[in-house]
């Protein structure tokens, strides 16, 4: 047998076949009832509670938990979708760590949170997993909206305008739906594809049509201005930040958020390759998960490299935590000045050490040298700019409050426009919003 | 070393935990596995007369649980034993001969004939058993028989058969009294003036646990019918609590020695009830829900608690508390406190406010960053935050001193005592205050 583990380069099947199903099981698993029980006993049902305001959605925790713990989780689904359509990713995905229960007065108490992301998992669970759609569209408004993008954003805003009526289209460039739900997520945390579960649920309200199409090539915004009564545009981030490196065009210079996708919609983790020694640059979610995943697909060395500090990482302690105990090395303080390459293959980094002063991060003449088969950039992903006369802020589409544009008829959200965090969560709350103002505009309200 | 041991109506015991009359005490076998564990004595569950009663073929019991199946309150509808009574007088004796320096009581339930009672006081007798416990207390099935808490409920009963055992044995008689009645002092009475050398009490409260609301049945469903059960465990703690109490501070019973039964499960339990003036307390629910091993923890910390505060023996305790239970007409009107929340041990949640605004005296104000502070112009010191608040110490009631202004009622703190006997607004009182 070939000692795959150890081999140089990038390879698939590093594992014996075994180790993949165990590595990519569930983080947070289940709760079953009875834990969920105990889980949900242990919510103060605080008055003005902070969980609410921690979450970007404004989901009634308390409420929810206490539907929990008199046995009725459908009640307690009901009111999360109320608030977040997509409450069964986030309950998944979301950052609990930094948001509901970071503010759980628990944590305060004895370090020890409700688990509100589990708990949150359990009661949408129980409807989703027994195909129980529970909203019904108000009659036929006669007015159509033209969604571009079905990821979070636009797959909320998309619900809720079908709720009040409306016809939905939804434009995806992609070949499934879900956006970052589906593409952009470590395995781990959305196992059994649950991501196109969730969207085959959410589409069973009705009046949502999803179509190929993608702005800028086959549509426009000028087009989709005329041929519907709005529009809203989700598109995300298509492009990624490069590292602007010396070498940085050599084989194996990857961009992570690929490598996750690849992951996600590969149906045996072991297809996918890896390097035997892996640097993920970047300090973020992204560079957590591609770093993580690279171990449990075999990886000999992971480390993620950190331009500033540990305390300025976008990855919470939790996530940094996690890597950490996947073996994991995070360096922080280091900036990558080079690529080498051997054979046109990528064969070492080099990184001189920085420090911060006066709030400006400065190069200590320091240098080491990393080897590496595979280089991931994770920096952070940049919003390509669409032509149409969009108004610009911050490279990335200028919207107010509820999501409107500078065009009139246009509405955006997600991580297209500027207001949010990227997070899963934040999109949905932005389709929401946007969707309720849409439904003023179209109704005269 | 403090000394748990008691002499209860002239019955000693190593310790004041004796297992009640009930199924751990039904055979031989569980009540010899007690006492080597080092319970201090027995109350053999009821003997009747054969032919022996039979029990339902389906569930005996309901409970009522907390979020982690904790077991909050049980039902019963278990009769008296059904086993043969010479089988019981067997064990009895084979067990008391065994275990000489334990307390083993054996429970009776005859009908109201003064020829069973005596038939029934002289087999016991035969055993050795140190007392017998007149179960008049229990609520179901045998009280619809005219036994049980059919007779706990009528004080001329309770004297009368009372006072057929007291003359029919030697032996100690001890009364288990039914909580099924609106004033305890009367069967207490009762048994005093029937002899009796001691209660024991409470017997179980009549109780539904639940509903099966797919069946709309009552639970513990039996075919689909239920029937009211005896309700126990930590639930009924506070019940059992003040009929003790009611019982030690009577003119006319104050000296007769209670037995405590009743959501009896850790040492502190049994302190509380011996301060009220039970002689010894009786265990059954917590032995069910555990097993017998927590009498280990019952006799290690009531020895801690006693040893730690300097009390030599139970003698030094008992009672305590009964001086201090009053009726509420005597209690100090000039006694103003006011709830003080801790900023530094608040974790935040609110509760206490939520618990005041809706429902009390709308006496805390939030203010930001979730301080929460209490308006003294409001606060009638109900207690209701403290009680809702989940972080223990954090809300407290301080009293005002005398001199200081109370800002709710504008009036000054007065020193003296003053209870409702002699207030103005009373319209029984004699000249006012």
């Amino acid at each position: 047998m070939p000692d795959f583990e150890h081999s140089a380069g990038v390879a698939p099947g590093r594992l014996p076949q075994a180790a993949y199903a165990e590595n990519f099981e569930d983080l947070h698993p289940p709760l079953g009832s009875h834990a969920a029980q105990v889980a949900a006993d242990r919510c103060y049902f605080c008055h003005d509670a902070p969980c609410v305001t921690a979450c970007p959605t404004e989901i009634d925790i308390p409420l929810f938990i206490r539907q929990i713990s008199t046995g009725m989780p459908e009640a307690a689904a009901r009111t999360i979708f109320d608030q977040n359509i997509l409450g069964g990713m986030c309950a998944r995905a979301c950052p609990t760590e930094t948001l509901c229960e970071e503010a759980c007065v628990r944590t305060a108490a004895e370090g020890a949170p409700v688990e509100i992301g589990r708990l949150q998992r359990h009661a949408t669970d129980t409807l989703i997993s027994a195909d129980v759609h529970p909203y019904e569209r108000a009659p036929e408004s006669g007015r159509r909206v033209a969604v571009i993008g079905a990821g979070p954003a636009g797959l909320a805003c998309a619900h809720r305008l079908s709720m009040k009526g409306h016809r939905v289209v939804v434009f995806e460039a992609r070949r499934k739906p879900g956006g970052l739900n589906e593409y952009g997520i470590a395995t781990y945390k959305t196992v059994g594809g649950f991501a196109s579960r969730e969207v085959d649920w959410l589409l069973s309200i009705g009046g949502i049509e999803i179509r190929p199409g993608c702005l800028g090539d086959d549509l426009d915004l000028a087009g989709l201005r005329r041929d519907y009564d709005a529009v809203f545009l989700a598109v995300g981030l298509a492009g990624v930040n490069a590292l602007a490196l010396d070498g940085e065009s050599a084989e194996n210079v990857d961009d992570a958020v690929a490598f996750i996708s690849d992951l996600r919609q590969a149906a045996n983790p072991g297809c996918i390759p890896v390097g035997r020694d892996v640097v993920v640059i970047g300090g973020g979610m992204t560079a957590v998960d591609a770093a993580v995943q690279s171990r449990l697909l075999g990886a000999r060395t992971v480390s993620i490299v950190y331009r500033r500090g540990r305390d300025r990482m976008n990855a919470s302690g939790f996530e940094q935590d996690l890597a950490l105990r996947r073996g994991v090395r995070i360096i922080t303080n280091a900036r990558a000045v080079r690529v080498s390459a051997v054979d046109g293959r990528v064969r070492e980094v080099e990184f001189v050490r920085t420090r911060e002063q006066g709030g400006n991060l400065v190069d200590t003449g320091e240098m080491f040298r990393l080897p590496v088969d595979q280089l991931f950039r994770a920096i952070g992903q940049r919003f390509d700019l669409l032509a149409g006369g969009l108004e610009i802020a911050g490279g990335r589409i200028r919207a107010c409050e509820n999501g409107r544009t500078s065009l009139e008829g246009v509405w955006a959200g997600g991580d297209c426009t500027g207001g949010g965090e990227d997070l899963t969560v934040t999109a949905v709350a932005e389709g929401r919003d946007a969707a309720e103002d849409i439904h003023r505009f179209l109704v005269g309200d | 070393m403090a000394d748990l041991s008691t002499k209860f109506a002239g019955i000693r015991s190593p310790n004041p935990f004796w297992l009640a009359s009930a199924p751990p005490t039904d055979k031989e076998y569980n009540v010899r596995r007690a006492l080597d564990l080092g319970w201090g004595g027995v109350v053999w569950k009821t003997l009747g007369l054969d032919p022996h009663i039979v029990n339902v073929n389906g569930p005996r019991y309901g409970v009522v649980w907390g979020a982690d199946r904790q077991l909050i309150g049980m039902n019963n509808i278990e009769l008296i034993t059904d086993r043969p009574l010479d089988v019981n007088l067997r064990e009895i004796k084979s067990v008391k001969r065994d275990y000489a320096d334990r307390a083993m009581v054996v429970s009776l339930m005859v009908p109201c004939e003064e020829d069973a009672w005596k038939f029934i006081l002289a087999e016991v007798e035969q055993t050795g058993a140190d007392a017998v416990e007149l179960n008049f207390g229990c609520p179901h099935g045998m009280s619809e028989r005219g036994m049980g808490s059919a007779v706990g409920q009528v004080p001329e009963y309770i004297e009368m058969v009372t006072r057929w055992c007291k003359a029919n044995t030697r032996m100690p008689v001890i009364v288990k009294l039914t909580p099924n009645v609106t004033d305890i002092r009367f069967p207490a009475r009762a048994a005093k003036r029937g002899g009796a050398d001691a209660v024991s009490l409470i017997n179980t409260l009549n109780s539904i646990t639940g509903v099966d609301l797919d069946a709309f049945c009552p639970e513990p469903a039996i075919d689909g019918k239920g029937t009211h059960g005896g309700y126990c465990g930590p639930a009924v703690r506070p019940v059992a609590l003040h009929m003790v109490a009611e019982i030690a501070r009577d003119q006319e019973t104050r000296d007769l020695p209670v037995s405590g039964i009743g959501g009896i499960g850790t040492w502190r339990d049994a302190a509380e009830y011996i301060a009220l003036g039970a002689g010894n307390v009786q265990v059954c629910t917590a032995a069910m829900t555990y097993g017998f091993r927590i009498i280990h923890e019952m006799i290690s910390g009531l020895e801690h608690w006693m040893d730690g505060k300097g009390h030599p023996d139970i003698g030094a305790i008992r009672g305590r508390a009964i001086g201090n239970v009053t009726d509420w007409q005597y209690l100090n009107l000039n006694y103003v406190t006011k709830a003080r929340i801790s900023e530094d041990l608040c974790i935040g949640c609110g509760r206490c406010f939520a618990a005041c605004e809706d429902t009390s005296h709308q006496a805390i104000v939030v203010r930001p960053d979730r301080v929460y502070e209490v308006i003294d112009e409001e606060c009638v010191a109900c207690n209701l935050c403290v009680n809702v608040c989940p972080v223990e110490g954090c809300i407290t009631m301080e009293r005002l001193p005398a001199g200081a202004l109370d800002p709710r009622t504008g009036q000054t703190v007065k020193q003296d005592y003053a209870n409702w006997t002699a207030h103005p607004n009373n319209p029984a009182a004699n000249g006012g205050g």
